[in-house]
């Protein structure tokens, strides 16, 4: 059981007793109670008239604090405390904080009477306007927010630490001023907490929970306050401390990257690392000013200069047309098929020349093999078995189209679709057909093997699953457009692209889908897998990482053209090509950039790591070696 | 075997025996990991506990197991919730929202798969989950101002458990004499704790460890976790409120579950546990025991 003393949205029976004063009623001969003005969780405030001016009509506030102690010690303590408090708000005197006239307590009521703010809060100012508030307006609140916070963070003999800066205890009055109103004078009479309740503080500093109080709190609160007003986003709806999550300017392009600084300073988890004093912080924010002030338009008049090719190229070998797929590196040499209609073998060291293989067509798949003999698929319709060591033919295997699937291993076999709609599995000895497999259009995908089951993709926009039987186990019709990405298996689930803008996660056995992550454009890209997350490219441009587990994404990694190729993991980063001719590293954590490396065409395959080296080639014909 | 048999020789294909002989039983306390059952077996329990007057708690467990040719796969959906709010609305947030999730997911998701042409064409599991959560989340918004509740829901297909999950209720896997949290709580403290501003000690004594910043009942458009995790095979998958969690060490609750003979005997034992410790809140346990694969 969990029991709630105050809930988000509505707090109700614990405050049935409060906001109970009807109009018309005279609090000590003194105060005619006009309205409810306002009611919290703990106490209510009233707009009353102080008789004692009878010519004049003097509006007052008069904040209502019940107390609920049962036990009289408790209850006479709280009291003194809230007296203690009351006479040290009445020391304070500045424009931006209401005066304190007067207060009293009456039985179980305990009432402080203040100026009358006529305006609004800032809470309530959010819920009625449409949209974020405009920037120099919060700047403007800020600035003065700084000045009252510096004030009470210097007054003598005590600094008086607010501790519960918020927008429902910031008023604008009728001039447009900020006030500073609610000093936690309230707190006093709060129950202790005995159940579980819902929704947080939101804007509280992370060490107040800890129980410290400082000047810098104030700041990181005032910062939560600023990030809320101009983003509306409720810190109190949010995991706690997870404004960092919620950048500023992805919530609200308008704001400048100038007052986003300031504000991220003043949110940072460690008081250390905030402004020293409000002073500092009103510094800060009057440059911040300065600068939006005066340039026009500074964020779109510099574009970043990113670094380029800041990695070395170890050797690049130049080829008779475009190189559109995927290289492989096996003993030392790499294999790569060419739009020359060769496949290339190269000293993988070196990029020495070793020898080609001429085929009827280009060759966009990429090649496998058992160390003895290379398996090259081309579109002229065939499958090669070379020798690795000379390029020698030794069998081929006709389908009845182009094949773009690239061959994989297995159980002394080769399999792979084509674009004559059927999966074909060859024995990898003798170039025999072992067994056919029709479906419903081309496949361009490649067949993932595991267990006694085959995976594969196809054009018609299915993904299926056949074991060795021949037999379909079953068949995953909810994609809407050709899936010519290759699935990947990982505990028990499969992930794989589609060009209806997805990627999906289908559990292996069945065929559940159990998740579909939707990207900007179509996607032919294959997923990798690592540390819980999958990592694929798309046609939007985006390289993605995606949790496994929940198809949420985690970041994405924007190149200037799309991303058809797939990403590879080595080490810690993805590497990655994309049609802006770049072959991109970024960390693979983070999804930051650490190196792009320019080639003279789009870059479409996969590529590939082998002795630390990264291999890959580029529509300008060119296979590369760059040092990872 | 060949390639070339598996392909063809659909009539000769090794069938187990299904009459495996089995030998003197093993007493499964002595051995760690031994095998319960080569079937899925589920307990539950609840405590109203000693300090609480009223219990606030909800289950539901649900368990579809077949054989034979075609059979349905194994199914489950277990559902924890702990309510909180004044004037019984605890109680019945937690119903309320145990019952709509168990009716959603039932329906939609589970009787489906008894068509199972009709099942591949439904929504992504996940997706299915996270609308029941969220049209729990909807009634108790709309019937039970105030009232609000954590919940964990587990909704087994398969190899595969989608868990849906709001609040501090906790899913585990127990495998390898190890209990892994599944399931994140939504509370002050432990994100205080991811921070590093809490430790896990401090955290456990934390005047407002109470306090969740989410939780059903929150308001509108509550964003739910969702996540699919294997089936802990020769292992037990754990849901409990914080009743159980909060109260009896994890080290403990290994050694329940690997010395009782059943996953009910080890949820009345928990039970017994928690509230030998002090049972200062309801305490709800559900176990489901997965046989090795
Ligand atoms: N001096 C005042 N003049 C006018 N309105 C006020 C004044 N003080 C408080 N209010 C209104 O009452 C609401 C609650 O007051 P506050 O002192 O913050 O109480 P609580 O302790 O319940 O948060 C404020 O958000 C504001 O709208
Ligand atoms: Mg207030």
């Amino acid at each position: 059981m969990k029991r709630t003393t105050k809930a988000l949205s509505d707090a109700t029976s614990e405050t049935a007793q409060l906001g109970q004063l009807e109009p018309g009623v005279t609090l000590q001969e003194r105060y005619l109670v006009l309205a409810l003005q306002g009611a919290g969780g703990m106490s209510s405030v009233y707009r009353a008239r102080d008789l004692h001016f009878p010519n004049v009509t003097k509006a007052v506030a008069v904040k209502e604090m019940i107390n609920m102690a049962t036990d009289p010690t408790m209850h006479d303590m709280i009291v003194r405390n809230f007296e203690r408090e009351a006479d040290l708000l009445a020391t304070l005197s500045h424009p931006a904080i209401p005066r304190i006239y007067d207060y009293f307590t009456h039985e179980n009521n305990s009432y402080l009477v203040m100026e009358f703010i006529d305006g609004k809060d800032l809470e309530a100012l959010l819920r009625e306007i449409e949209g974020a508030l405009a920037e120099d307006q919060v700047v403007n609140w800020a600035i003065e927010l700084c000045d009252v916070l510096f004030y009470l963070h210097n007054h003598k003999p005590q600094p008086v630490i607010f501790r519960d800066v918020k927008p429902s205890n910031i008023m604008v009055d009728n001039h447009g001023s900020i006030r500073l109103i609610d000093f936690g004078i309230a707190r006093n009479f709060q129950p202790g907490q005995k159940g579980t309740m819902i929704g947080t503080d939101g804007y509280a500093p992370p060490e107040q929970y800890r129980g410290e109080a400082s000047p810098a709190g104030d700041l990181y609160a005032l910062g939560a306050t600023l990030h809320h007003l101009l983003t509306r986003k409720d810190p109190r709806a949010e995991p706690p401390f997870s404004f960092s999550e919620r950048p500023i300017r992805k919530l609200n392009q308008s704001v400048s990257t100038e007052t986003e600084a300031v504000i991220n300073t003043a949110l940072a988890y460690d008081p250390q690392d905030r402004f020293s004093s409000a002073e500092a912080m009103k510094s800060a924010l009057m440059a911040a000013a300065k600068e939006t002030g005066i340039l026009v338009s500074p964020r779109t008049a510099t574009t970043a200069i990113r670094p380029r090719n800041e990695v070395q190229e170890v050797w690049s070998f130049e080829c008779e047309d475009e190189i559109r797929g995927s290289p492989l590196v096996a003993k030392g040499v790499v294999y790569v098929g060419c739009y020359d209609n060769n496949l290339y073998a190269l000293n993988a060291e070196t990029g020495e020349f070793l020898w080609k293989f001429a085929t009827e067509g280009g060759i966009v798949a990429k090649p496998c093999s058992d160390g003895e003999l290379v398996y090259v698929a081309s579109e002229d319709t065939r499958l090669y078995a070379v020798s690795a060591e000379r390029g020698a033919l030794a069998w081929t295997y006709y389908s009845a189209g182009p094949i773009r699937s690239s061959p994989v291993i297995s159980e002394g076999h080769i399999f792979f679709g084509s674009d004559d709609a059927r999966l074909h599995v060859v024995n990898m000895f003798n170039g025999s057909a072992a067994w056919k497999q029709e479906v419903a259009g081309p496949i361009r995908s490649t067949p993932l093997i595991s267990g006694d089951r085959v995976y594969f993709g196809c054009e018609s926009s299915d993904l299926y699953c056949y074991d060795f039987k021949s037999e379909m186990k079953w068949r995953f019709g909810k994609a809407k457009r050709a899936i010519t990405s290759s699935p990947i298996l990982i505990e028990g689930m499969l992930y794989f692209g589609c060009k209806d803008w997805s990627l999906y996660a289908v559990e292996a056995e069945a065929g559940w889908q159990i998740w579909k992550f939707r990207m900007g454009q179509p996607t032919i890209s294959s997923p990798v897998f690592a540390e819980n997350r999958i990592y694929i490219g798309s046609g939007d441009g985006r390289i993605y990482a995606v949790e496994a587990k929940s198809g949420r994404e985690i970041w994405h990694h924007q190149t200037e053209h799309q991303v058809n190729g797939s990403p590879i993991i080595f080490e810690d980063s993805v590497y990655c090509g994309s049609v802006d001719n770049s072959m991109y590293c970024l960390d693979m954590r983070s999804g930051r950039l650490r190196w792009q490396f320019q080639t003279g065409g789009p870059i479409t395959g996969t590529p590939t790591v082998a002795n630390n080296r990264l291999y890959f080639g580029s529509h300008d014909h060119r296979v590369y070696a760059l040092l990872t | 075997m060949t390639f070339l048999q598996r392909i063809f020789g659909r009539g000769q294909s090794a069938v187990q025996s299904p009459d495996r002989i089995e030998t003197a039983p093993l007493d499964p306390s002595t051995i760690e990991g031994a095998a319960l059952s080569d079937r899925i077996l589920v307990g539950a329990s609840q405590s109203t506990g000693v300090e609480r007057a009223h219990n606030e708690d909800a289950l539901f467990s649900l368990i579809g197991s077949s054989s034979g040719e075609a059979a349905v796969p194994d199914f489950g959906l277990f559902v924890v919730a702990d309510g909180m709010g004044g004037h019984r609305s605890g109680e019945v947030a937690s119903a309320i929202s145990v019952r709509a999730v168990a009716q959603r997911l039932a329906k939609d998701t589970l009787l489906r798969l008894f068509e199972s042409d009709d099942f591949l064409d439904g929504q992504p599991l996940q997706d299915q989950v996270r609308k029941a959560l969220q049209e729990a989340n909807n009634s108790v918004v709309s019937r039970v101002p105030g009232g609000g509740t954590t919940l964990t829901a587990a909704l087994m297909l398969g190899n595969q458990m989608t868990i849906g999950h709001v609040g501090d209720s906790r899913a585990y896997a127990l495998t390898n004499g190890q209990a892994k949290v599944l399931t994140r709580d939504h509370s002050l403290v432990k994100r205080l704790e991811e921070l590093g501003q809490l430790t896990e000690a401090e955290a456990a004594t934390h005047p407002q460890r109470n306090v969740l910043y989410k939780a059903i009942g929150q308001g509108a458009n509550l964003e739910v976790d969702v996540f699919t995790h294997p089936v802990p095979r020769n292992g037990f998958l754990l849901i409990c409120s914080d009743g159980l969690w909060g109260v009896v060490p994890e080290a403990e609750i290994l050694r329940i579950a690997w010395s009782s003979e059943h996953p009910q005997a080890a949820c009345d034992e928990l039970v017994r546990a928690a509230n030998s410790a002090g049972g200062p809140d309801n305490i709800t346990v559900i176990m489901v025991y997965f046989p090795p694969a």
